[in-house]
Formats: structure tokens, C-alpha cells, sequence
């Protein structure tokens, strides 16, 4: 029902009279004025966005373009230079491994244990709420704290091989062993974050209704294939996204590692954001350090879309 | 009605374009105005920048947090500011965190944020000298009246010159001593430090048999090579002194982990952790000034640690097969040339580092002027320690001393070789094979 100015004639050029015309429509009309309310309203996260998140982003592939050394203040334009390097780089192969061996490695282990975790706490039994509390407090410590306690824990001398000596056990040196260190960085990552992915899959199992169980059971089906074909099948999209986090949250793994082990021995813990770490910050090489980054960026957004490509084939139930 | 909400469509992502393209502009001009400022930009180092039109503000970053040397340096800066009004309104200092100090400058630099004078580690020093990121001292520090350059000690300036010019002054000129727990010793019913030494078996092999029979008797540790923890293997240069061994040729190009030197002051130190239990073995930690090993090495300035809780004495460096080698660690102070006032912050320099002030500072840092390197000069501010442990251990210690390795490329090859070494710290490692195999990996970086 708006109704439009009229435009100057083609004809004649002159403008048509103001006063004996329709009246002049306001240039702040109701969908203007939704529409700046709107901006407005997202302005600050757009602003925090593009220069917290996305104004980053676009410096680090610009920097990565670059030979950066910056005592010397020098910036130099070497385009495809610093991924060529990465190419043949033995230290961004062996991180590459290490983060590949890490994530593995936690996505197993968290997934398996949050699972089996839920389940048993699923239960209608005394004191699972204590239980429930025992798991999850991990999750509110501060990572370094938990991580220095953890250090303490697994030196050669420490808590773990003094309880394993009292088994009878001579424990390994879980930090200093090539074998060992991985392993002890794994559980210690692990434990903290156990307790979240449980309640994420027992909110999940509370969520299973009874009757499609019974049902499956009435049908003659066995737990296990209760399990498998109706409880597994429900909280698909759960794994899906605990899956996600888990191998995200692990490609980003730093702490642990800075504090537990500086990426030794030897390079079999220098996982690719300490290595991104250990380029930029210590050998001061923040053009090469851009070019890791840009290519962690990568492996993470190519693990997401393939795990989102998966969901249509592992997921059974989305709602 | 499809015509219309088509119509609405098109007008909602016409009037999104500028709404999307908001943050990439910031971003794309984020990354244009960067940290990375044109080389161009930048004055020369050396280059005297014009008077400031109005006083400035000066900061300097230093790794120590201790109250007593911030109170020094603040007392210092007053006067400074109280005599050049017109110069600067203000000087802080700015404590870094030590095991990130050089990331936390760097960093700062890269932001365009560097500080106006900064401490610079020895480790470190050959990177900064010769990157021109630091102004030249040596006109401003010869200009000073009363700053008697002659009294510097030539041996203390090498690691901070290049091409004859001094581009970081070392302000603390520390030598490596041996603290001994002399109850430790005692009740292992071993003799103590100074016995050992006057009966001339102050040796890195007496050590290590005192030690594996401090551990055997009383549980706790021999000796430590304090912050070594089997990952800063420059610390190592204490030990490997006295063998004669070094970690490369004095122009930074080639390896000589792999010497046979080396080998044997490696295989020393593999049997002290690992056959005579003498030292701490990896991923264990040891404390002496908390009681818990016999003997330590570690700089004089960390006397400041001891309290009255066991005996203890104060000892030069030991015999190895090559004789004694005292060795310093230095810290040096230099003034970047890209921050905003590089020549008013040399002339606080060369007021912070004048003979009266160097003498203030030497209660905390042993200064380079011969001058105040006497045991009567050390002692009037250092209570802790006697006249005679200061001529034994200070005075003495910095005669013939060399410094830990330092090289253009430290960083770098510290990381490699410190990864190569951690097979080393093995049971039943070859050390002469993994000390070669450290020389090839480190060779192309020490000559990058």
C-alpha cells in the first residue's frame, strides 16, 4: 500500500512541482527503521566478530604469504614460499603424526569411556547422583592446574608408579618414554574432559523413550541388540556431535602439551599447535607459523564438512 | 505474492552486501595495518632520533619480579626523572614471566609495541645484536659525563658487540658457583665441600661418588645441575667446561657436540644419573635450597635463596680432566631502535648504568666495571656471603670465564637439539652415537 514519488519527467527535465504533487514519503519508513534496529542491534557482535575473528583470520593467510622476521622489521612477500617449506618440512610431518596419533587416540578413549560412563550411570540406582558429580568435576578444573597436578602424578618418582610399586608394579616413566609420553598426555586429556561428553550422552539416554525399548524387547530382541538397534540409533546425532567436538577440541590440544611434556621427547608429542607454537613464539618465525595455522584451519574445516557429509549415513534419528 | 517476496528477498541481500562487507573491510585492513610495519619506517639503529617535543614515557621489561630490584630500579628512575624533567615524565618496569621473557619481547615487537629498553638474555644476545633491532650505545655511553667506559671489562662487552659496537650493556656479569649442604654431606658421613677442596679433590669425579653416596644413605639427591631438568642442555656448558668441550666453534658454524671431549663429559653426567644415582633422573626434580640434594651449581645470584635451615658453603667450580673453567651467565640491557624514544632511553641507560649506580645495582647484579669487582666493593653489599667467599667465588669466578652457548639462531637450534639429547637420557643410550646424530641435526641451522 506504499505509495511511490513521482520521478523527474524524462521528457522535459524539469521536476515536477513539490506542492502541487503527492506528498514527499519520508526517507525513514517503517522498513528503514526496522532494518537500522536490526544493524544496529548486531552491530557490536559484527564488529567483535570482524575484529576478533575474522579480521585474524584474513591476517594470518596474508602473513603467511610473508618471510617475517621481526627483530630485523623486515616483511617480505614470498607467496606460496612458507607452504612449500611446510611441504618439506620433517617437523610439520612428525606434527602432523603426533596430532594425528593424539586425536586418534583421545577420540577412542573419550567417546568409549563417556559412552560406557553414561550408560552405567543411567541407572535407577543410590548414589549415581555422586557419582555423576565425581565424573564431571574434572571438567570445571583449570586445565594448567589439572595439568601441573597430572605432571606431578606421572614423573618417574610420582604418584601413579608409587601406587603401581605397592601393586608390585615397576612403572614406566610415562613422560620421558617415546612410547609413553603420548599415552600419558592422552588419558591425562581424557580425564578432564570425560565428564562432559558423559552428561552430553546422558542427557542423550534419558532422552531414549522406554516404549521403543520394551517394544524391542517384547519382540525378542536381547539387550545388546536393544542397545545396538534402538539406544545407539537414537542418540546418533549425539555421537555425531561429541564426535565433532572431540576431534576439533583435539586438533587444538596446547596446554597439556606445553605443560606435560614441551612436545619431547624427541618431537613424538609436538603436535601442530605447538609446533605452531614453537615456530612463532620461540624461533620467532611468525610468517612459516602463519602457514601452519592456515593449513590446522584446513584440516579442521575438511574433519567437520566430512563428518557433516557422514550424519546422513551414521545418523538414524534427527530431529 | 512471489513477485513480492522475491522482490523483498533481492532488497535484503542488496542491504546485506554493506553489512557483510563491514568486517571484511576491518579484516582485510586488519591485515594491511598488522604488526609488520614497512622496514622502511624504521630509524637505523644507531641513528639519533629528534629531541622529544614534550617529556615522554619510558618502559622497560625485565624478568625480575623481586620487590627489593624493582625498588632499585624505581629508585633509580626518580632520580633520572627528578634531574631531566624535560626529558621523560615517567619509567616503568615492566617483569615478564623468565621462561617466557624473550616470547613476551618479541611478541611486543611484532605487535609495534616494543619497549623502550628491554634485558636481554645471553642466550639470546648474538640474535638481538646482530638483527639491528637495538640502537648503538657507544657514542651515548662515551658522552656521559663521568660514565668511564675504560673501567668496563672488554671480556664482559664481547657477546653484546658486533663490528666493534656495543649494542646491549651487561648489566649483571653472574659466575657459576657450587652451593654444598654441608648436614647433607655430613650426615652421608661424606667430608665437606671445603674439605674436598682443600685436600684438592674437588673434582667433577669426586662429585659424582659423593653424591651416589649421599642418595644411597639418605634418600635425597647429589647434585644438581639447577635448571637443567634434561630439557635446557645449555646449562650444561658448567659441567662440560671442565672437559674442555664446548658446544660449537666460537664463530657459531660447527658442531662440536660430537667431540671427544663431549662425549666424555656426557658420559659423565649419563653415568652420574643413571649407574651412580648421583644426580636426579629424568622427569624427577630436586631442590637444593629446599633441602633436598647435597650439592648444587647455579649462579651466585641465587644465594638470596638460602636461609639459616642447614649449613651450607659457597664453592668454585670444580676439576674436570681439562682443569677449572669458570663459567658466567650474563644478562645484558638494550634500547630498540623502533620504539618511540630510543636516544632519551640510551641516556637513561647510560644514567642506570653509571659508576655509582652499577655499584647499587652490584648488591643483585655483578657489574662489568673492574672497578667494583673487589671482595671489599661486593661484600659492602652483599651481607650474606663473606669477603673471602666473594674473592673465591665472584672475583675469582670471573676470571678466564666463558659464557653458555649463544648463537644468531638459538632458539631453533636449542628446540633441535634438546629433542636429538632426549634419547640420550636413556638407561642405555649410546651418547656417542646420539651426540653425533645432535651434530647433524643442528649443523645446518648454526650455519642458516
Amino acid at each position: 500500500m506504499t505509495t511511490t514519488a513521482p520521478r523527474p519527467s524524462a521528457t522535459t527535465g524539469s521536476p515536477v512541482s513539490r506542492r502541487g504533487g503527492a506528498p514527499r514519503r519520508p526517507w525513514l519508513t517503517y522498513r528503514r527503521r526496522d532494518n537500522l534496529t536490526g544493524l544496529l542491534m548486531v552491530s557490536p557482535q559484527l564488529l567483535g566478530s570482524a575484529a576478533f575473528v575474522i579480521g585474524p583470520l584474513v591476517a594470518v593467510v596474508w602473513y603467511s604469504l610473508h618471510e617475517w622476521r621481526v627483530l630485523a622489521n623486515e616483511f617480505t612477500f614470498v607467496g606460496a614460499g612458507n607452504y612449500e617449506r611446510l611441504a618439506a618440512d620433517p617437523g610439520f610431518h612428525d606434527s602432523l603424526r603426533a596430532t594425528g596419533l593424539f586425536s586418534v587416540g583421545l577420540v577412542v578413549f573419550n567417546i568409549s569411556l563417556a559412552l560406557a560412563l553414561a550408560v552405567m550411570l543411567d541407572q535407577k540406582l543410590r548414589g549415581t547422583a555422586v557419582f555423576r558429580t565425581l565424573f564431571f568435576s574434572p571438567v570445571v578444573v583449570t586445565l594448567v592446574a589439572w595439568t601441573i597436578v597430572w605432571g606431578f602424578l606421572l614423573q618417574d618418582n610420582g604418584g601413579i608408579n608409587a601406587f603401581l610399586e605397592v601393586l608390585g608394579l615397576d612403572g614406566p616413566n610415562w613422560l620421558r618414554g617415546e612410547s609413553t609420553s603420548m599415552l600419558g598426555v592422552v588419558v591425562v586429556q581424557v580425564l578432564k574432559n570425560v565428564g562432559l561428553n558423559m552428561v552430553l550422552f546422558l542427557a542423550a539416554l534419558q532422552g531414549v523413550p522406554e516404549e521403543l525399548k520394551e517394544a524391542a524387547r517384547m519382540d525378542g530382541a536381547g539387550p545388546w541388540r536393544v542397545f545396538r538397534s534402538i539406544t545407539l540409533a537414537l542418540i546418533s546425532p549425539t555421537i555425531l556431535l561429541v564426535s565433532i567436538i572431540t576431534v576439533v577440541g583435539s586438533l587444538q590440544v596446547f596446554a597439556q602439551i606445553a605443560v606435560l611434556t614441551q612436545g619431547g621427547p624427541g618431537t613424538s608429542t609436538t603436535v601442530l599447535v605447538y609446533y605452531l607454537y614453537q615456530q612463532a613464539f620461540q624461533f620467532k618465525e611468525f610468517g612459516y607459523a602463519s602457514a601452519v595455522a592456515v593449513v590446522l584451519f584446513g584440516i579442521v574445516l575438511v574433519l567437520t564438512l566430512i563428518q557433516w557429509g557422514l550424519r546422513r549415513r551414521f545418523v538414524f534419528h534427527e530431529s | 505474492m512471489g513477485t513480492q517476496t522475491t522482490t523483498r528477498r533481492r532488497v535484503t541481500r542488496r542491504r546485506a552486501l554493506p553489512v557483510l562487507a563491514l568486517p571484511l573491510t576491518m579484516a582485510l585492513l586488519a591485515a594491511c595495518s598488522g604488526g609488520a610495519a614497512d622496514a622502511d619506517d624504521a630509524p637505523a639503529p644507531g641513528a639519533e632520533a629528534p629531541a622529544p617535543a614534550e617529556p615522554v614515557d619510558l618502559r622497560m621489561t625485565v624478568w625480575s619480579a623481586n620487590e627489593d630490584h624493582l625498588a632499585l630500579f624505581d629508585e633509580i628512575a626518580a632520580e633520572y626523572v627528578e634531574a631531566n624533567p624535560d626529558l621523560v615524565s615517567s619509567i616503568t618496569f615492566e617483569p615478564l614471566p623468565f621462561d617466557e621473557y624473550t616470547t613476551a619481547v618479541t611478541t611486543q615487537v611484532a605487535g609495534g609495541n616494543p619497549p623502550d629498553l628491554a634485558w636481554i638474555l645471553e642466550s639470546t644476545a648474538p640474535e638481538f645484536v646482530e638483527s639491528g633491532a637495538l640502537v648503538a650505545l657507544d657514542d651515548v655511553l662515551a658522552g656521559t659525563e663521568g660514565y668511564a667506559v675504560e673501567d668496563l671489562n672488554p671480556d664482559a662487552l664481547s657477546l653484546w658487540q658486533s663490528e666493534d659496537q656495543l649494542y646491549a650493556y651487561p648489566f649483571s656479569t653472574s659466575p657459576f658457583v657450587v652451593f654444598v649442604n654441608d648436614d647433607m654431606l655430613a650426615a652421608a658421613g661424606q667430608p665437606t665441600g671445603r674439605e674436598l677442596l682443600d685436600s684438592g679433590e674437588w673434582t667433577w669425579d669426586r662429585i659424582q661418588e659423593v653424591g651416589g653416596a649421599v642418595k644411597q644413605a639418605t634418600g635425597n639427591d647429589g647434585f644438581v645441575i639447577r635448571d637443567f631438568e634434561y630439557a635446557q642442555w645449555e646449562i650444561l656448558a658448567t659441567v662440560w667446561g671442565g672437559f674442555g668441550a664446548s658446544a660449537w666453534s666460537e664463530d657459531y658454524t660447527t658442531c662440536q657436540l660430537d667431540s671427544p671431549e663431549m662425549v666424555e663429559a656426557m658420559t659423565f653426567l649419563h653415568d652420574s644419573a643413571f649407574d651412580a644415582a648421583a644426580m636426579p633422573a629424568p622427569g624427577t626434580t630436586a631442590d637444593f635450597f629446599a633441602g633436598q640434594a647435597a650439592i648444587t651449581v647455579t649462579q651466585i645470584s641465587r644465594a638470596s635463596l638460602l636461609d639459616d635451615s642447614f649449613a651450607w658453603d659457597v664453592l668454585p667450580m670444580p676439576e674436570g680432566p681439562a682443569g677449572q673453567q669458570n663459567v658466567i651467565g650474563q644478562a645484558g640491557i638494550g634500547v630498540f631502535a623502533n620504539a618511540e624514544n630510543p636516544d632519551v632511553a640510551a641516556d637513561f641507560l647510560a644514567f642506570f648504568t653509571n659508576p655509582e649506580n652499577s655499584a647499587r645495582l652490584g648488591q643483585y647484579f655483578p657489574p662489568p666495571r673492574v672497578s667494583l669487582l673487589t671482595a671489599e666493593q661486593l661484600k659492602a653489599t652483599n651481607p650474606l656471603l663473606s669477603e673471602a667467599q666473594l674473592e673465591e667465588v665472584v672475583v675469582q669466578g670471573l676470571e678466564g670465564a666463558v659464557t653458555k652457548p649463544a648463537h644468531p639462531n638459538f632458539a631453533q637450534i636449542q628446540q633441535a637439539a634438546r629433542a636429538e639429547l632426549d634419547s640420550l637420557w636413556t638407561p642405555d643410550a649410546d651418547v656417542a652415537a646420539v651426540l653425533g646424530t645432535t651434530c647433524e641435526r643442528i649443523q645446518p641451522l648454526l650455519e642458516q
